[in-house]
């Protein structure tokens, strides 16, 4: 086996050094009904070229996004990737690398966590960063749970423009919480969650632009929240959008949680994923997750550390902020490096080249007998009503080899409001092309 | 600005002095110290947005991003890469870590378009081989545990405890049990374990550990009662060592009418040589970058599926993958008992990728065998070393891990910290320090079935001397160290009393390094 390093020679020599019969004694606590008492329904070792074919197999039966046409958003989106991010990530150090805690031997991975939280603050507007949750999902039930802890109030509201599965993951955590206000899906991009705040609430959740692709009014959210001592917790699934967009701390948000993958990392078919979260210093104390701060050695030099682990479940147990230990650190790291190479000006570049592509794209949609664009506001997604219902209709255009987007249904299931949704995101990898492929399979479909 | 050896700023705006690197290990100044917001290594047009439709929300803030082009940032990430110890480079002996090999295949086949370009949304029947693949990952899992279902979209294992436990707080409440409150955890267990149980509303209640390092039975039993939903228990335990009565154990708690979450954080000690369904277990977490050698990546991604007995089979969260009449179906949606969906999306389909690669690779023999070889080398280490470091429970022979305690250390005026950071100077990176908490000054070494025998002699000869050193009190090489590594000890309490979490820029640098 090419991975074991022992010849059966070595193994004999060692437990002769241990003084045990075989390498069953040293398995001597098991009960033996327990021990290798079984047959497993599994193949033997294989070599790598076999492995390879097998993997292979099961990829090619997979239509890659860039094998034609792609619109697919809602949440994960596909961005070029430079080949400088992907050859870096893989070097030994970094990949191989384990949780930073012996800071004098892990200086690379700590900088480089300092700089990301504070590339992260920066695109937020906020104080603060942590190192990374899990993804947006997860991060966004955090915020909740942080913002009852800062607040010691309870209620929390949920606009209907916040993404249903990240919805159904604050579910989740709060399981049957009757302080969880869900507010009803507005596809139109209705403003409904002003007239749910009270002297209650601990905070509310906007997200910007919305499930449905339309931007919200984070300042009048916000004002609307501390009027009642409420806090603001803004939810970004596409990043990018902060490119071109105002800063949520910049408005006032009091907690920005992001879903940081659109920058250096791949769709994946979901994860890993990178969970950004940012806040105002003062409730550092209750964020969960690692943080990364800059201290020095014992020569004075400059170094960086995890800091503020009192909050952490290593040392805090049962009285943690959070129970997250592991979190994203090389999805971070990607996200790094490709906002490095982008920097500001290419940053910007990029959103406008979205925003851009995206204009096309809603100006060809709307010359599309049968399709109307809800969207009067968007940056790169937006959402169409057709005139049939639209997972049908998405899976026809695939089998013609172009992936129209998400039908709005597959997240709202049994939902006759939205059946004839469909949600399309344009990135920097759109082309004219793919438009007008879209536009011409649509027109015949819908004829 | 003082320059170093290679002629880059250092310092910029540290409290500390200038460089203390040397031309190949160089001090790396911040990204933000050698880049500005006008350099950037990406081409893109720039496009005419004579119209704009963001309705009045354009951003009028700063960004103030700092970009290098691509050599600049090749240097700075290759530079500051250096900085960091890794697997790749020497061994890891972090005990409850599993600081395994890595194999490149894994990345090559996860780098595969038809795997890491597919989207999560788009039609299932353009991703039937994605379906396929964690059909066949959930074959492995459920077969190497003998359990009946997997849930595999938890993204790391502390969320795998939070899904699991999730699973049995809903079971409790389908069977009009909702009042039972408490959870026992071992004084031994993880810190995650107690942070989930309270995560979830549940009173803890720790179960002490017997003098010889495992868990009593009539402890158990004596804290079990009408009020415990569920115990969380570490199999191979923190402390190395398999627990002799697992099987009375999960037999007490069912009688009770409680659940067993196994803490799967050590199975690495028993794939494929002993399966956890078989020892009565209810649920447990893999966790994939410890097990499975998806790489750690600096501290994640991870991947923690959790496999579920039948009684919790039914609370399984979405999505999970069935046979349909077309094929293979994603269920994403489901009425009734289930728990509902604790991340968006799928999982961690890249770890998912490089966990059945790895799988495959070994085969079941494989695995047994790394197992085994996982075993044979805590054992052998700690047969090395008995002699000269204290091993606070040898009654039993040792799993994955050696476990030692301080007491070797007495009057030398020299902690496990010192002694830990000793190792460093000689190239490795320290052994887990202070955990399992129940041992005093404790040192945890896991060397793992990566590490051949020469370097097993070569640790525990090294483990030696220091420990002859310490004795013979030469205790400025442990109190000092490390004199080596490309930092010495980082002053903590600093860093938490006056935290600096990001990069400000200095006043007399009003652009960074124009």
């Amino acid at each position: 086996m090419r991975y074991l390093p022992h010849s059966d020679h070595e193994r004999a020599e060692m437990l002769g050094v241990i003084g045990a019969s075989d390498i069953d004694a040293l398995f001597s606590a098991v009960p033996k009904s327990a021990l290798k008492n079984f047959e497993l329904d599994l193949p033997d070792h294989s070599p790598e070229f076999l492995v390879e074919a097998h993997m292979r197999a099961l990829a090619n039966q997979n239509h890659a996004a860039g094998d034609g046409p792609f619109f697919v958003g809602a949440g994960a989106y596909r961005h070029h990737v430079p080949a400088t991010v992907d050859h870096l990530i893989q070097r030994s150090e970094w990949l191989t690398a384990y949780t930073p805690y012996q800071p004098e031997i892990s200086q690379g991975t700590l900088q480089m966590l300092f700089e990301f939280q504070t590339q992260v603050a920066k695109i937020t507007g906020m104080d603060v960063a942590n190192a990374s949750l899990y993804d947006g999902s997860t991060g966004t039930a955090e915020a909740v749970l942080m913002a009852r802890r800062l607040t010691r109030r309870n209620k929390v509201v949920l606009s209907g423009g916040l993404h249903p599965h990240y919805r159904d993951v604050v579910r989740a955590y709060l399981k049957d919480d009757p302080h969880l206000e869900c507010l009803s899906p507005s596809p139109e991009g209705q403003g409904d969650i002003l007239d749910h705040i009270d002297a209650d609430t601990a905070a509310i959740v906007i997200q910007t632009p919305d499930f449905y692709g339309h931007l919200r009014n984070v300042e009048a959210a916000a004002k609307a929240a501390h009027d009642q001592g409420a806090l603001l917790i803004v939810v970004i699934t596409e990043v990018v959008s902060l490119g071109l967009l105002e800063a949520p701390g910049a408005l006032g948000a009091d907690i920005v949680v992001a879903e940081g993958q659109s920058i250096g990392n791949a769709l994946n078919f979901g994860g890993p994923y990178l969970g950004l979260m940012a806040t105002k210093k003062e409730f550092i104390r209750q964020m969960p997750g690692r943080l990364c701060g800059e201290t020095v050695d014992a020569d004075g030099n400059r170094g960086f550390v995890l800091t503020l682990s009192t909050r952490e479940q290593h040392i805090r147990r049962e009285k943690a902020t959070s129970n997250i230990c592991t979190n994203s650190g090389l999805c971070a790291l990607a996200f790094s490096i490709h906002m490095g190479l982008l920097g500001e000006a290419g940053f910007v570049r990029l959103a406008r080249l979205n925003h851009f592509n995206a204009i096309r794209l809603a100006n060809a949609l709307d010359g599309v007998p049968g399709v109307t664009v809800l969207n009067k506001t968007f940056f790169n997604e937006m959402t169409i009503r057709v005139t049939q219902p639209a997972t049908a209709l998405v899976e026809r255009l695939a089998q013609r080899g172009i992936l129209a987007g998400v039908p709005a249904s597959r997240l709202l299931p049994g939902d006759p409001e939205v059946e004839n949704l469909i949600i399309l995101a344009a990135t920097e990898l759109t082309t004219e092309g793919d438009i007008a492929a879209l536009c011409a399979a649509l027109t015949e479909e819908l004829a | 600005m003082s320059m170093n050896t290679q002629g880059r700023p250092t310092g910029v705006g540290t409290a500390g002095t200038s460089a203390s690197g040397s031309a190949l290990l160089p001090d790396e100044p911040l990204l933000f110290e050698i880049g500005d917001n006008e350099h950037s290594g990406v081409d893109l047009p720039d496009v005419d947005l004579a119209t704009d439709r963001l309705g009045g929300f354009a951003r009028k803030s700063k960004l103030d991003l700092a970009g290098l082009t691509e050599p600049e940032a090749m240097r700075h990430y290759v530079r500051l890469s250096r900085l960091n110890h890794s697997i790749d480079s020497g061994m890891y002996p972090l005990g409850s870590c599993t600081m395994k090999h890595n194999p490149r295949l894994n990345e090559k086949m996860a780098r595969l378009p038809g795997f890491a370009d597919i989207h999560p949304l788009q039609p299932v029947s353009t991703v039937q081989g994605a379906l396929e693949l964690m059909n066949q990952l959930s074959h492995w899992l459920m077969t190497l545990t003998n359990t009946a279902a997997v849930a595999l979209s938890p993204k790391a294992g502390a969320h795998g405890e939070l899904l699991g436990m999730m699973a049995i707080k809903a079971a409790q409440e389908a069977k009009g049990e909702a009042h039972r409150k408490i959870v026992l955890v071992p004084e031994s267990a993880h810190g995650t374990n107690p942070a989930t149980a309270a995560f979830l509303g549940y009173s803890v209640k720790p179960i002490p550990a017997r003098d010889d390092g495992t868990v009593d039975v009539q402890a158990v039993k004596n804290a079990l009662s009408s009020d415990v939903a569920a115990i969380m228990l570490t199999n191979p335990n923190t402390c190395g060592l398999f627990e002799p009565q697992v099987i009375e154990i999960a037999q007490a708690v069912h009688d009770a009418g409680a659940f067993f979450y196994c803490d799967g954080a050590n199975f690495n000690a028993i794939m494929g040589v002993v399966r956890p369904g078989d020892l009565g277990i209810d649920a447990m977490h893999i966790n994939l970058h410890k097990t499975f050698s998806t790489p750690h990546g600096g501290g994640g991604p991870g991947a923690g599926p959790v496999v579920l007995s039948e009684a919790l089979a039914p609370f399984a969260p979405v999505p999970f993958v069935r046979k349909g009449k077309d094929g293979l179906e994603m269920v994403e949606h489901i009425e009734g008992e289930a728990l509902g969906r604790v991340t968006a999306f799928h999982g961690q389909m890249g770890m998912y990728v490089r966990a059945l690669t790895y799988m495959l690779s070994h085969g079941a023999d494989g695995l047994a065998q790394a197992a085994e070889d996982a075993v044979l080398n805590a054992n052998y280490v700690k047969a090395k070393l008995e002699h000269l470091f204290s091993v606070p429970f040898p009654d039993y022979p040792t799993m994955h891990e050696a476990l030692f305690d301080d007491s070797f250390l007495k009057g030398t005026d020299i902690s496990t910290l010192d002694f830990a950071k000793a190792l460093i100077d000689e190239g490795f990176h320290p052994m887990t320090m202070y955990f399992p908490l129940v041992v005093h000054g404790a040192m945890l070494i896991e060397p793992t079935e990566s590490e051949s025998k020469q370097t097993l002699d070569h640790f525990c000869e090294v483990m030696a001397e220091l420990a002859n050193d310490a004795k013979a009190g030469n205790k400025e090489r442990f109190t000092g160290a490390p004199m080596k590594a490309p930092r010495r000890r980082l002053d903590e309490t600093r860093a938490a009393r006056q935290p600096i979490l990001k990069w400000e820029r200095p006043a007399d640098l009003p652009k960074a390094a124009e």
